[in-house]
């Protein structure tokens, strides 16, 4: 009984969690859109080359900046808060499950995704 | 080539991959990095980083029919993406630090080695009937629906699972690719799980995955806003075309041809990197 209780409650976590990703997928592909026709109208006809590498600027490089680039509707930076936002719906998702398993009080699962969700967060704050 | 017309190639390029990978469950990250890197003379580090993100569109867009499905299985999905987002930082690190070459043969040796998999896939196995002691003390047992019956299921091998995936999530990081095909196999082969649940709570954890290292690439500058937009953009419309077309019984077919391009490719990549054409 209580292993069936645990797998309805595992199943509406679930469907919740889809749902929480397919409109973070959506808005991430909007936001991506919008930015991808700004960025095609004001350079579409220059010439790129990326046959060598050469980073990208600092600004479309960090989270803090991204945001400030996107806010002042540049191009580049709209392109970059769609991808941060596509990335972070992964993220939401860990970071859910960490409230998810709370509330089961299954402390073994909290732990477990509190470990994966730091994970994350170092690779994303650039340490 | 001006911009307009390199998205547009991308884009189209996107869609067939994304279009591919949805029907063949392979996924489209082994065809973005070669047609950027090979087809269009683009540096295999922005390459990659635009795949990465196709790897977490694709895992997020595809996760969201599966969880409603019910075979995914949280737990184990959670416990061992604390092998595959360590294993995906440490790959990402090794790809600041790797020559593209070396990269690039790398990178082929996987499609070479995906082609033998596609073309030998692991039958069904036979489901274990003793629970395992560490795999119960992590609640890790579950079942799943099969034919309108509930299977029940028990986790072997937990710490031989969790170092292949240690390896699983590294080459995801190393190169931008889902690694689900390694993913799978260990779920199945070595942790017994039946495949139904593998596959869903492999797509589960290829998305976390990903993302672990797409905040490395983003910060070393790999990721290129004019190229990945069109990346994302075309896989997910690929994806979702793969979801409305899905023609069952051309897969098979469609998987034999798909393995000889993945092939082609492999090849090609491991004697540029020998070349140093890359």
């Amino acid at each position: 009984m209580r292993a069936l209780l645990r797998k309805v409650s595992d199943q509406s976590i679930e469907n919740f969690i889809g749902n929480l990703l397919r409109y973070g997928v959506i808005l991430a592909a909007m936001v991506v859109l919008v930015g991808g026709v700004a960025f095609l109208a004001k350079y579409g006809r220059a010439h790129p080359d990326f046959s060598h590498f050469a980073s990208e600027p600092s600004r479309l490089r960090h989270v803090d900046t991204i945001f400030l680039d996107a806010f002042s509707f540049s191009a580049r930076g709209l392109i970059q808060l769609g991808l941060l936002l596509l990335i972070a719906t992964p993220v939401a998702r860990v970071l859910f499950s960490v409230f998810a398993f709370a509330f089961q009080r299954d402390r073994l699962y909290v732990v477990v995704t509190l470990i994966v969700l730091a994970v994350l967060i170092v690779s994303l704050s650039g340490a | 080539m001006n911009w307009f017309t390199l998205d547009l190639t991308i884009f189209a390029g996107s869609v067939l991959a994304g279009l591919v990978g949805a029907l063949t469950g392979l996924g489209g990250g082994v065809i973005i990095i070669p047609m950027l890197a090979l087809a269009l003379g683009i540096d295999i580090r922005y390459a990659i980083g635009a795949s990465l993100v196709s790897v977490i569109a694709t895992s997020s867009g595809a996760a969201a029919a599966y969880v409603k499905e019910g075979f995914t299985n949280i737990r184990i999905g959670m416990f061992l993406e604390m092998a595959t987002t360590v294993g995906a930082l440490l790959g990402a690190g090794l790809a600041g630090l790797l020559p593209t070459n070396i990269i690039a043969i790398i990178f082929g040796c996987v499609l070479v080695y995906s082609t033998w998999l596609t073309l030998h896939p692991v039958g069904p196995q036979s489901l274990a009937a003793k629970p395992d002691r560490l795999a119960t003390k992590l609640r890790m047992d579950s079942s799943y629906p099969d034919q309108g019956v509930e299977q029940q299921y028990h986790v072997q091998r937990v710490p031989q699972g969790f170092a292949v995936m240690s390896v699983a999530g590294a080459l995801s990081g190393l190169l931008g690719i889902g690694s689900g095909a390694v993913k799978v196999l260990a779920m199945d082969t070595v942790m017994r799980i039946p495949f139904k649940v593998s596959t869903t709570t492999s797509n589960f954890m290829i998305g976390v995955t990903a993302a672990a290292s797409a905040g490395i690439y983003l910060n070393r500058g790999y990721i290129d806003p004019g190229l990945t937009f069109p990346v994302m953009l075309g896989v997910l419309a690929g994806a979702w075309l793969g979801t409305k077309v899905l023609v069952r019984a051309r897969t098979k077919s469609l998987r034999l041809l798909f393995a000889i391009v993945i092939l082609v490719l492999g090849l090609e990549m491991i004697y540029k990197g020998l070349t140093k054409g890359l």
